[in-house]
């Protein structure tokens, strides 16, 4: 069990910096998301956390040693990889076993470990098979047993969903997150998916282009996005922006409204749209009606109410609460 | 293409690489600039003493119609093998193609004297062309027709450029083979449905498709022509009648070796030395270029 | 897929000749094998009086003992064995030092790797023939005439396994070898426990490929055993021509071509899938 903190870490390839100094403090069993849009540096960070990539500067401590010059194998992390980066010539259990093996483990207790993390993943009946004769699931429960065998003091995962199907990622979800509570072992997850963020993360750091934007319970940040970018990348569908003074705000540039949060009437209230077209989901309906001067805006409604038929004019209503007011330097005022 | 993750230090690559480095500089590189060097020398006539003649030897050479016979003599050569040996290739790879079951079996007939290599094919077409025992050439005297590649240099060109293309259709073939597979059957089909007949199918729609594989191995054919076919010349013709058959390769044998003529043969080995880089440079080319496809 | 092929022709008339022209292929190609192997069953004067049989005789065991046994410069087992060994050596010695180096060039960083690798890489573009005499020179000072070492050494000084072997170690994944990192392995235990084990059909094409190679080289060795007993099988052939106008021994000499052909065409039958992909990644 172990701390992990990033001290102003920064990363530069030459004259182009990746990673414009990052703080981050996880505490002992904490799971902290990583979540960003690809190129904004999450999975370098990540990278340079596992000792993989250096780190120009800064520091990375893990329980308040500092591992900035340390291999990965002595900084006591596993790391699960997008494509499980399996060993394909070896045997499950030879995959999960290679780390022990290296590190001169005693074989009875190798057998005792991988049979642990074996029998707690349900990998048991496929010890002896090799990686290509398991499914996309299992590969990716080798991977998590592989980092679980070793007992380490902190988990790294780089995106280890994204190569499995819709259905698959939903239950792999949970069950990385059910193992994660059982084990208590400090995480760090990257991944590109907010629902996978927000469902997983005890904490999450939404990152943009090198830097981390905010850090926060998933909830806090969802309701109060400190940038306009966190705004517009957390939640689904995204957030409405408008230019402030479009609906009389006299402060800051743009104002960002969720879609939940705006309400549709036939009587006058704000702003009038139209109607372009509805998805209607079921349990919600997603209304997008085109401003005047023709910016779509996206209405969440429940399923339950009536579909508003496209073409009709209707008003566009909210409370000042629900307004989300950005500066010129899309943070929040 | 780089690597992301790179280890450290560089005592361990040093040694990792030393055999390889090592090998290659006492066996290549210094016998390579040996060749350069050598070349730009002639002995005296006492073997005792070398002399600096600079580009002296290449000037010679160049005007030496011994020389420019065999450029032409290589030329020919390498022409008809490449042309024989992947003509016969082609055929024979389209017929497979065209079968629905099978293939795998006349694949399997076809691609083995790949391993006979170019000396035994010598013998093998040298035995049945013998002028004393040959029953190749004893049925052509029954025809009315006295064979006899030793003194005709059309029929000892002729038996060099069959014995060598007949080992290299296994490898055409295979090329060919994989390279017409690899057409998407829809293409062919869909060119049928609009009415194409094979021969019209064949023209526009194979054979371009098929260019790629086609020049990948002119070129080769020629490279392997040039070098490989040493074993087939020596064993069947020795270079004769007349020189006839005295490939370039053949002659930096011949001059190096039972000429004894170092300066000469050094030579006409950078010559070669070129004309391979050219090849190689057009062979990486078109690789690139395929690449992109 | 093969079930589809020839669809849009339709099976008769046109059928029978596509296989009547690939056995007349299949016959061209073997014809001259069978010849040779008619030749080695047949009696010496069965062959001098023309036309020769068309069909095996008995001397098989006879002809192939002697060959094998006595030969005529020096016994065909022994210039087999010599054969082997070489063959053996190239192949061996060339896929070892080829591992080791394109392991060096693609996983590490460090002064002068751009320069070997050119280096390297210019080895591919010239063959041993071009370079005959100044090897034989080096050979002969090292006094490794007639010596297995100076039979494999220049034929090992080429870097096509090297140019073979970087392009596959670029396909691994970056992923294996950071997760091989992670677990705490040092570069040769990487390179022993995942980098080898994921070569091995690479390596057994390569292998294939280069005994062949190794096996029917002829112009090498001609040069650099003068010793029959150093002679190998394919060059030795040759040898058994007698100069001048004696007759030479055909039996013996075309069980001899037979026997130089078997190593290298069973080896290329039994292994036709490595063999295929072996020429195929070797040309790419």
């Amino acid at each position: 069990m172990a701390t992990l903190t990033l001290d102003n870490v920064r990363k530069s390839f030459g004259a182009t910096d990746v990673i414009h100094g990052v703080d981050i403090d996880v505490q002992d069993g904490e799971f902290i998301v990583i979540v960003g849009p690809s190129g904004c540096g999450k999975s370098t960070l990540l990278r340079m956390v596992a000792g993989l990539e250096g780190i120009t500067s800064g520091e990375i401590r893990i329980d308040e040693k500092r591992v900035n010059e340390a291999e990965p194998m002595e900084r006591n992390i596993a790391m699960v990889f997008q494509n499980y980066a399996l060993y394909p010539h070896m045997s499950v259990f030879d995959n999960m076993a290679y780390g022990l093996k290296i590190a001169k483990t005693p074989k009875d207790e190798i057998a005792a470990r991988v049979a642990v993390a074996a029998k707690l993943l349900q990998l048991e009946p496929y010890l002896q098979r090799k990686p290509r004769e398991l499914s996309g699931g299992q590969r990716q429960r080798v991977a998590m047993g592989r980092a679980i065998v070793r007992k380490p003091a902190v988990f790294l995962f780089d995106e280890p969903l994204s190569n499995l199907d819709a259905k698959l990622r939903v239950q792999m979800r949970l069950e990385i997150k059910q193992l994660q509570r059982e084990l208590g072992v400090t995480s760090l997850y990257v991944t590109h998916d907010q629902v996978e963020a927000m469902t997983l993360a005890d904490r999450m750091i939404v990152m943009n282009a090198g830097v981390a934007d905010q850090i926060g319970k998933p909830l806090e940040v969802y309701e109060n996005p400190q940038t306009e970018f966190v705004a517009g990348f957390i939640g689904s569908p995204a957030t409405n922006f408008m230019p402030a003074g479009s609906i009389g705000v006299n402060v800051g540039k743009t104002v960002g409204i969720r879609p939940e949060h705006i309400k549709l009437t036939d009587s006058p209230t704000r702003l009038q749209a139209r109607v372009a077209y509805c998805e209607a989901l079921g349990a919600e309906t997603l209304v997008h009606l085109r401003l005047p001067h023709g910016q779509l805006i996206t209405v969440r409604q429940g399923g339950h109410l009536p579909l508003p038929s496209e073409g009709t004019d209707l008003w566009l209503g909210w409370d000042d609460a629900a307004m989300m007011v950005f500066g010129e330097d899309g943070k929040r005022i | 293409m780089e690597k992301r993750v790179i280890f450290k230090g560089w005592m361990l690559p040093a040694l990792l690489l030393l055999p390889q480095i090592v090998i290659t500089a006492i066996f290549f590189f210094y016998p390579a600039g040996q060749a350069i060097w050598q070349s730009m020398f002639v002995p005296d006539p006492f073997g005792l003493k070398t002399q600096f003649v600079g580009l002296g030897n290449f000037e010679y050479l160049l005007g030496d119609p011994y020389y420019r016979a065999s450029f032409v003599t290589t030329a020919i050569f390498s022409g008809l093998v490449t042309v024989v040996s992947m003509g016969v290739a082609l055929y024979l790879a389209i017929l497979a193609d065209r079968l629905i079951k099978g293939s795998g079996t006349y694949r399997t007939l076809l691609i083995w004297p790949y391993a006979v290599a170019p000396a035994v094919a010598g013998v093998l077409w040298m035995f049945m062309f013998n002028t004393r025992v040959g029953v190749v050439a004893w049925y052509l005297g029954l025809l009315g027709y006295d064979w006899n590649h030793v003194l005709n240099e059309a029929e000892a060109m002729g038996l060099v450029v069959v014995a060598s293309s007949w080992g290299r259709i296994s490898y055409n073939f295979l090329f060919f083979l994989a390279g017409l597979q690899a057409i998407p059957r829809s293409v062919i089909e869909a060119a049928a449905i609009d009415g194409a007949k094979f021969w019209t199918r064949f023209r526009t729609i194979v054979w371009p498709l098929l260019s790629p594989t086609t020049f990948f191995l002119l070129v080769v054919n020629v490279v392997y022509a040039f070098f490989e076919t040493f074993g087939v010349i020596h064993t069947i013709t020795a270079g004769g009648p007349q020189q006839a058959t005295t490939i370039l390769v053949y002659k930096v044998y011949s001059d190096g070796f039972v000429g004894q003529d170092l300066g000469s043969s050094a030579a006409q080995s950078v010559i070669l030395l070129v004309l391979v880089g050219l090849l190689t440079v057009i062979q990486f080319k078109f690789i690139e270029r395929r690449v992109h496809y | 897929m093969s079930e589809q092929r020839g669809m849009v022709e339709k099976r008769g008339l046109g059928h029978w000749l596509t296989h009547l022209g690939l056995i007349i292929g299949v016959l061209f190609i073997f014809f001259p094998i069978w010849l040779a192997f008619v030749a080695s069953t047949v009696t010496q004067p069965e062959i001098v009086r023309p036309p020769m049989p068309l069909l095996p005789g008995d001397q098989f065991f006879e002809n192939y003992s002697k060959a094998l046994l006595s030969g005529v410069n020096a016994p065909v087992a022994m210039m087999m064995l010599n054969s082997l060994i070489m063959a053996l050596g190239i192949t061996i010695g060339k896929i070892v030092i080829s591992l080791t180096s394109a392991f060096a060039i693609v996983y590490f960083r460090f002064p002068g790797r751009t320069v070997f690798f050119w280096l390297i890489f210019l080895t591919l573009m010239l063959p041993v023939e071009v370079r005959i005499v100044p090897t034989y020179e080096v050979i002969a000072n090292f006094g490794m005439l007639n010596s297995y070492s100076g039979l494999i050494f220049p034929l090992i000084a080429s870097a096509t396994a090297t140019f073979l072997f970087r392009q596959f170690f670029l396909t691994v994944p970056d992923e294996l070898t950071e997760a091989a990192r992670v677990d705490g392995a040092s570069p040769m235990q990487f390179f022993w426990h995942i980098l080898l084990p994921m070569s091995r059909t690479n390596i057994a094409a390569l292998f294939v490929i280069l005994f062949i190679y190794g096996w029917n080289q002829y112009l090498w060795p001609l040069l650099i055993t003068t010793d029959p007993s150093m002679n190998t099988i394919v060059m030795g052939i040759r040898q058994m021509f007698p100069s001048g106008d004696d007759l030479a021994d055909w039996p013996v000499i075309m069980a001899t071509s037979i026997l130089a052909m078997v190593p290298p065409v069973i080896v290329v039958i039994s292994m036709q899938k490595l063999f295929i992909r072996g020429l195929v990644d070797s040309e790419k």
